[in-house]
């Protein structure tokens, strides 16, 4: 029967063979990462259905300049995203979620410093960085109200659109977009941006909670009772992924 | 440190203690309990779903027979003519192909068995999230009760089809089971992979993190490797199904587009514009193919242990075996348009489908082969699971060859949407993984419930089954090829198929036995969980560290010490060894009439092993 025996446990590390993390990490943390796979997979085929329905409509084909909102075709973004706050009627092509993009990384950076604080268990440096990573994230939560609520009310021209109402085809202008109309393209394009940044809002909100819980067990000492700080790095690591997302969000919406 | 210090278990010893009912039995964080609470609810929804099959075949197979008696059950689903209203007739087709494919073989199979064998058979005192585990139960349950809830509706339950293709299910306006029976359809699933994700979460971590010392991943019986690549499975699919739930969400409640276009409803233009029904189709299958693993592996798995175990020898082939379920994990995930070749694709694209949609016979055949050579000259011991097991393997070739036709996407514009499909995939994954459910059941109920079931009535349910099952299905291979499509509400209406009547009435007699069969099991079970004959420490004469607990093992599952693994699984009837099995806790120092020359070596390690151990609890 030697012939038909495994050979086991001969070759593999000392670190697979039982009684330990393999990683050296927590199940907690393991969790997590587990959870964040899983959620790259909820946020890839969003992405994909955009990319889908994106193809399915016609591209613009003139001259970038001459461009104009139409029903006809899917929208350039820069045309789209050119409004910031206080400067009516000015074109600054995807000023405002530059900013916007870089408040979130820079929150992305104050989680690394409040996680290192952890590692140190510097009970107040984490309090510090946590505090400016729940500013950060709150101020793009703002910053995403505000884009939207220009989104939806629109510019001062608006688009002509056909409708059929009763059976015939009336011609309306809106201003806008909300999930049926849009004013900038296709109704899907403005659908689309709806759902998947305000499905990204949602990951950035709850991990403004999130943030906000492990400041309050921070600063009531929960986890210098506890001896560790790893909770911070659990969060942590939700914090960067969300960041990571909007990456992708910002480059199928803004970039190309 | 940190790390340390949470990733061992050892830090709470055998923390038994007794709770209240309703924390011992209801809301309880021990793996075991859970994995029971799985396998009633499981048991309850087959008992329903297995029933309305028997129903949409009584209108199959007696498309004249007066059904008046069921108005009590089914009120005014039977129509003033004494038939099934074919509206409902629909609604019950999907909600049994969603009740079987999620209910009882997704979470009633995995949610049983991941949650009772991963723990006990990688030495863990429980998952690594015992309030994770009972939140996945619950939600669950939520699922179920909405799901159920459904079915009560005055426009009935979905009946779109489990596969809830838009635009069908999106326009409530198409058919009676798009309106509130879809929408408690999709919010019942959202709960539903609520569960799977916080289970397939923990069952992962659970099998890197707490295996016992010297559990190393190549001494893993094959039901965790299999549990394993299924919570994978599960983690990367469930997630995409989720996405185009939501998505369908919007569509069918707030008035977007996402799978929508130049859709008329009776001579009415819709507004919608710009969407892709097709998108559906793709996000849906990169779920739906994944899963029709997800519900065969556990299956898999389980049917390795238990016939090897049975025929005396070591599995043959074990790490064919863990690779052939690593390639089914990883080729599921690429095959998903396979289901989708009629839909206007690319021939191209079509034929790179069909490709790899036939690399999957290989690792399949190579499983096959090696339950083949692991009973051949076997000393098998019939048990009951042994048979199902047996029965498993039957199943999967003969349901595997029928796939062969199906993945070619030029037979399959044939073939496709007919019985052929619906004969196909019940045997192959519907009754294949079924088996492997009952069969483990058998096996495991000395563990779960320190009870034996009844042999004799296991080998009757088994024949009836085995039997019925075949005799259900192979009929319908006949009236698959001859064209006829399926989810139709009669024969009768088209006169090239009036020659299948008596065939048709043959299966649903036969389906009507072999469901009627089941209550023998049913009886078994519930009579042996009160009145069984006791059950010894280790009644299979089986290996793996789960006959080393108690017979009825408490919270944390081994009193005192967990126990240091030695040797894989699978050493049976070893030459030279005086019994025909050797647990996994025997070190091999103990056993030197019996060691293989590479083995003879590792018995240094195994003292630096014990070494460690003594180091490793000083230090805690």
């Amino acid at each position: 029967m030697s012939d038909t025996a495994t050979v086991v446990g001969t070759s593999s590390g000392n670190l697979w063979k039982g009684g330990r993390s393999p990683f050296k990490a927590s199940y907690g943390k393991l969790m997590m990462w587990f959870f964040l796979m899983s959620d790259a997979f909820t946020f890839s085929a969003l992405l994909i259905s955009y990319g889908l329905i994106r193809f399915r409509n016609p591209a613009y084909e003139g001259h970038p300049d001459d461009f104009t909102f139409s029903q006809e075709w899917w929208p350039i973004p820069e045309k789209v995203f050119e409004a910031v706050p206080f400067l009516h009627g000015v074109p600054l092509p995807l000023v405002f979620v530059g900013i916007m993009t870089f408040i979130l990384i820079l929150s992305s950076v104050t989680m690394v410093l409040a996680v290192e604080a952890g590692h140190r268990n510097d009970r107040k440096a984490v309090e510090k960085w946590m505090l400016w990573t729940i500013l950060g994230g709150l101020t793009f939560l703002g910053c995403q109200a505000w884009e939207w609520s220009h989104f939806i009310h629109g510019t001062d021209f608006g688009t002509a659109a056909k409708f059929l109402i009763n059976g015939e085809w009336i011609t309306k202008t809106i201003h806008g977009a909300n999930l049926t109309v849009n004013e900038y393209g296709p109704p899907p394009f403005a659908a689309l941006f709806f759902f998947i940044t305000g499905f990204h809002g949602t990951h950035v909100a709850s991990g403004v909670l999130l943030n906000f819980l492990i400041f309050y067990r921070t600063a009531t000492g929960y986890y210098d009772r506890r001896g560790h700080y790893e909770m911070v790095e659990k969060v942590g690591l939700y914090w960067h992924f969300v960041d990571l997302v909007w990456v992708f969000v910002f480059t199928f919406f803004y970039l190309v | 440190m940190a790390d340390e210090n949470n990733a061992h278990h050892d830090e709470h010893h055998d923390d038994h203690h007794e709770g209240n009912f309703f924390t011992k039995y209801i809301f309880s964080l021990d793996h075991k309990v859970i994995a029971k609470q799985f396998l009633f609810t499981g048991m309850f929804w087959a008992i329903i779903g297995g029933g309305m099959s028997i129903l949409f075949r009584l209108q199959l197979g007696f498309p004249d027979m007066n059904l008046d008696w069921l108005r009590p059950l089914l009120g005014d689903w039977i129509t003033t003519e004494g038939k099934i209203d074919p509206e409902f007739y629909l609604a019950l087709v999907t909600m049994h192909g969603t009740i079987m494919v999620f209910f009882v073989l997704t979470a009633g199979l995995s949610g049983t068995f991941s949650n009772f064998l991963i723990p006990l058979q990688i030495g863990a005192r429980d998952m690594a999230s015992g309030f994770m585990n009972m939140l996945s139960y619950w939600f669950f349950f939520l699922s179920g009760v909405i799901m159920f809830i459904s079915l009560f509706l005055s426009t009935g339950p979905a009946s779109g089809g489990w596969v809830i293709y838009p635009p069908l299910s999106a326009l409530p306006d198409a058919m009676l089971g798009s309106q509130g029976g879809m929408t408690l359809w999709l919010v019942a699933m959202v709960f539903f992979i609520v569960s799977s994700l916080l289970g397939g979460i923990n069952y992962v971590t659970t099998v890197i993190n707490l295996r016992t010392k010297g559990m190393s991943f190549a001494r893993l019986p094959l039901t965790i490797w299999a549990f394993f690549l299924t919570a994978v499975i599960g983690l990367l699919s469930f997630p995409v199904l989720f996405s185009a739930a939501l998505l369908l969400v919007f569509d069918r409640s707030f008035g977007t587009s996402f799978y929508l276009s130049d859709i008329y409803i009776a001579g009415e233009a819709l507004p919608n514009t710009g969407g892709s029904a097709l998108l559906f189709q793709h996000l849906f299958w990169f779920l739906g193919h994944p899963e029709v693993y997800i519900v065969i592996l556990p299956s898999l798995g389980i049917t390795s242990e238990i016939i090897s175990t049975n025929s005396r020898k070591p599995i043959f082939g074990y790490r064919a075996m863990v690779g052939s379920l690593l390639g089914i994990t990883i080729l599921s995930f690429v095959v998903w348009a396979h289901h989708m070749f009629v839909t206007g694709m690319n021939p191209f694209l079509g034929s790179i489908f069909m490709f790899l949609t036939l690399i999957i016979a290989v690792p399949s055949a190579v499983k096959v082969f090696n339950y083949l050579t692991t009973l051949w000259r076997g000393n098998i011991v019939f048990t009951p699971a042994m048979l199902f097991s047996i029965g498993l393997v039957s199943l999967f070739i003969s349901g595997g060859l029928t796939g062969i036709f199906l993945g070619n996407s030029a037979i399959d514009i044939q073939l496709h949407d007919t019985y052929f499909v619906v004969a196909h995939f019940h045997i192959v994954m519907g009754s294949a993984s079924f088996f492997g459910m009952v069969a483990g059941i058998y096996h495991w109920f000395p563990k779960m419930f320190g009870r034996m079931m009844d042999d004799k009535l296991g080998y009757v349910h088994f024949w009836l089954t085995f039997v019925g099952v075949y005799l259900v299905f192979f009929p319908m291979h006949y009236i698959g090829v001859a064209g006829f499509p399926r989810r139709y509400y009669s024969f009768t209406n088209f006169d090239a198929f009036s020659s299948f009547t008596d065939l048709n009435m043959f299966v649903s007699a036969a389906a009507i036995i072999t469901f009627g069969s089941q209550f023998i099991f049913v009886f078994n079970f519930i009579f042996s969980i009160f009145k069984g004959r006791k059950a010894t420490l280790n009644p299979w004469r089986s290996n793996t560290l789960e006959w080393t607990t108690p017979r009825v093992p408490g919270h944390g599952n081994w009193p005192g010490e967990i126990p240091t693994v030695y040797r894989w699984p699978y050493d049976y009837s070893k030459p030279g060894a005086e019994e025909d099995f050797i647990p996994q806790t025997v070190p091999y120092s103990e056993t030197p009439e019996s060691n293989l020359p590479h083995e003879n070596e590792l018995i240094d390690q195994e003292e630096v092993q014990q070494e460690g151990i003594t180091v490793d609890e000083a230090s805690e």
